[in-house]
């Protein structure tokens, strides 16, 4: 059955208990992303201290996918720098835009690649990306404002 | 496992064996459950080859040229226009097509707009003229295609968007707003397209005439479902579109009042909507020519007539019974799943087929993936109407959504299909 492809158990426990959830302070940036096709919300803060990424705190509103995909760009990003962290989200974002091509490296992004199947489903990729733009989205604009 | 069960008299094996797309198979294996009507219809053969026989011998570019094939693509082309207007009650020259429903609300809007705009117009269109003060006033249920367009044209006139709330029911909420004598437009769903509440029209018209107000009409989830005379409703202005009433995509229906047709300026511009054309300007043809600017979507408005006639060859009236059954099972069945809550009527007094709900501890996303899994075609989301979904606190709700050929067996499946959602993502 491909619903178990798709919803890998790590999903699963990601989305039952989200790691990092919560607005928290201090921050540099706050983004709010919305996908317009469903209407899940995320609001995403991020720390930077020098270059590294100190924190990420955020409150979503949407499907297991999209939750448990922020929850675990949170255990990624946290703790790297700017510079890894963008590497990061860029294999999992083409993973994620790949329609099931590309399986994801698992030494770069951990649990990411339990994200594979969801690939195959052109209609939820946004859900898997919303967290990991709107980090990508406050990021860059802490650098601009810096 | 789809036994075919025949109620209200219809034959629904006969039925289905008109639509191909329906016998195929989804995800592997999995007979389709096509529940998402609401958002597009499926089309039956008799569609399919009206298109395709109007395409192999009479295409031409319609009201242009004088050769044979002009002459008859265009007696096609104005035949459909005529069976619609039985369809809804209408005079055919009060249907003007369009490319769809949202272009036809978009071009009352413009009519507005463009009044307002004052310059090189006659008297006639002073009464479309909105400025600051002047009110639109609409609901809180809309599909943004009869929400964003009076809000853009709020925007460049300077009139005030009002609107009506929604009850805990998802009905129009009728004490929630007095008109003014500055409302000018009343813009509704006759049928919510999330709720499936259908709108007091005849009360919102009365309120509407009582202040010299147009009413605007979206008919999107009407006219496929139930039997309508736009004339009998009394409203000034209704649209609705081709796909959703087992018709082609690429169709839609403007219906105007006459009287305020012909006073309307035109929206787009160009060929085949003129009366004279001179380097210094140009006059407009009579409606609904002015309105049909360019070559027109031909295959698909014979389509569309092709469409009436299967529909009314069933009769709307059965039609609406067949669906109000099978919008009893469906809510009949939800009741049954704990942590299932119906956003919209539950019971089926002034209601319509669809059936929107959300699952206590299960995202719609989620629980609509697990209904595809099992072959089960609904929707997710918002359903393009936001601000309903706010209303409600809210981010989606799953949609299931009915048309002639759904059997009551489909629609037992979809609540089955909703206890395994729960089960999957562990919800009591």
């Amino acid at each position: 059955m491909k619903l178990e492809q798709m919803y890998q158990e790590i999903i699963l426990d990601h989305y039952r208990q989200p790691h990092g959830a919560g607005l928290r302070e201090p921050f540099d940036a706050e983004t709010h992303h919305v996908n317009p096709t469903c209407g899940d919300e995320v609001t995403l803060r991020v720390k930077l201290e020098g270059d590294e990424v100190k924190d990420v705190s955020y409150e979503s509103l949407g499907c297991s996918i999209s939750q448990a995909s922020t929850s675990v760009l949170t255990d990624l990003v946290v703790g790297k720098s700017v510079q890894e962290a963008f590497r990061i989200l860029e294999s999992f974002q083409e993973m994620a835009q790949s329609r099931g091509k590309v399986a994801g490296d698992e030494d770069v992004i951990g649990d990411g690649v339990a994200f594979a199947g969801v690939s195959k489903y052109p209609a939820r990729v946004k859900c898997a990306l919303l967290g990991w733009m709107a980090f990508k989205d406050a990021v860059v604009r802490v650098k601009e404002e810096a | 496992m789809t036994a075919v069960q025949a109620h209200e008299g219809l034959d629904l094996t006969a039925i289905r064996g008109d639509f191909p797309i329906l016998s195929r198979t989804v995800r592997e294996d999995r007979p389709l459950v096509y529940l998402d009507s609401g958002a597009t219809s499926q089309r039956p053969r008799q569609v399919l080859d009206a298109e395709r026989r109007f395409l192999e011998t009479h295409n031409a570019a319609v009201h242009r040229g004088a050769h044979q094939l002009a002459e008859e693509a265009t007696d096609d082309y104005e035949a459909a226009r005529a069976k619609i207007a039985v369809l809804v009650g209408a005079e055919p020259e009060e249907l003007v097509f369009t490319k769809n429903a949202t272009e036809g609300i978009n071009l009352v809007a413009y009519a507005f707009s463009n009044s307002s705009i004052r310059t090189g117009l006659g008297p006639e269109t002073e009464r479309f003229v909105l400025g600051p003060g002047d009110e639109i006033v609409v609901t809180e249920l809309e599909h943004h295609a009869n929400l964003v367009p009076w809000q853009e044209l709020c925007r460049r006139t300077g009139a005030t968007l009002r609107w009506y709330s929604v009850t805990d029911d998802g009905r129009i909420d009728l004490d929630s707003l007095e008109l003014t004598e500055r409302t000018r437009i009343v813009a509704f769903a006759h049928q919510s397209n999330v709720t499936a509440a259908i709108a007091p029209v005849a009360e919102l018209v009365r309120r509407a005439r009582a202040v010299g107000a147009l009413t605007v009409l979206d008919a999107c989830q009407s006219v496929p479902h139930m039997p309508v005379n736009l004339t009998e409703l009394g409203v000034d202005f209704a649209a609705f579109s081709g796909h959703k009433m087992l018709g082609p995509s690429g169709v839609g229906v403007l219906y105007g009042r006459t009287e305020l047709l012909e006073a309307m300026p035109p929206f787009l511009t160009g060929g085949s909507m003129i009366e004279m054309v001179r380097m210094e300007g140009s006059t407009y043809a009579p409606p609904p020519q002015r309105f049909e600017a360019g070559v027109p979507m031909t295959s698909q408005a014979v389509g569309l007539g092709a469409a009436v006639d299967y529909l009314s060859a069933i009769g709307m009236d059965r039609v609406f019974a067949h669906e109000q059954e099978l919008a009893r099972v469906a809510l009949d069945t939800l009741a049954e799943v704990p942590g299932v809550r119906i956003v919209g009527p539950t019971d089926l007094t002034d209601r319509g087929g669809a059936v929107a709900f959300v699952v206590d501890g299960v995202h719609a996303h989620d629980v609509g993936q697990v209904l595809d899994d099992r072959g089960i075609a609904v929707r997710v989301g918002h359903h393009c109407a936001w601000p309903l979904h706010r209303r409600f606190g809210i981010a989606a709700t799953v949609r299931a959504s009915f048309h002639v050929y759904n059997t009551a067996d489909e629609v037992a499946q979809l609540a089955e299909g909703v206890r395994a959602a729960k089960e999957f993502f562990g919800v009591a």
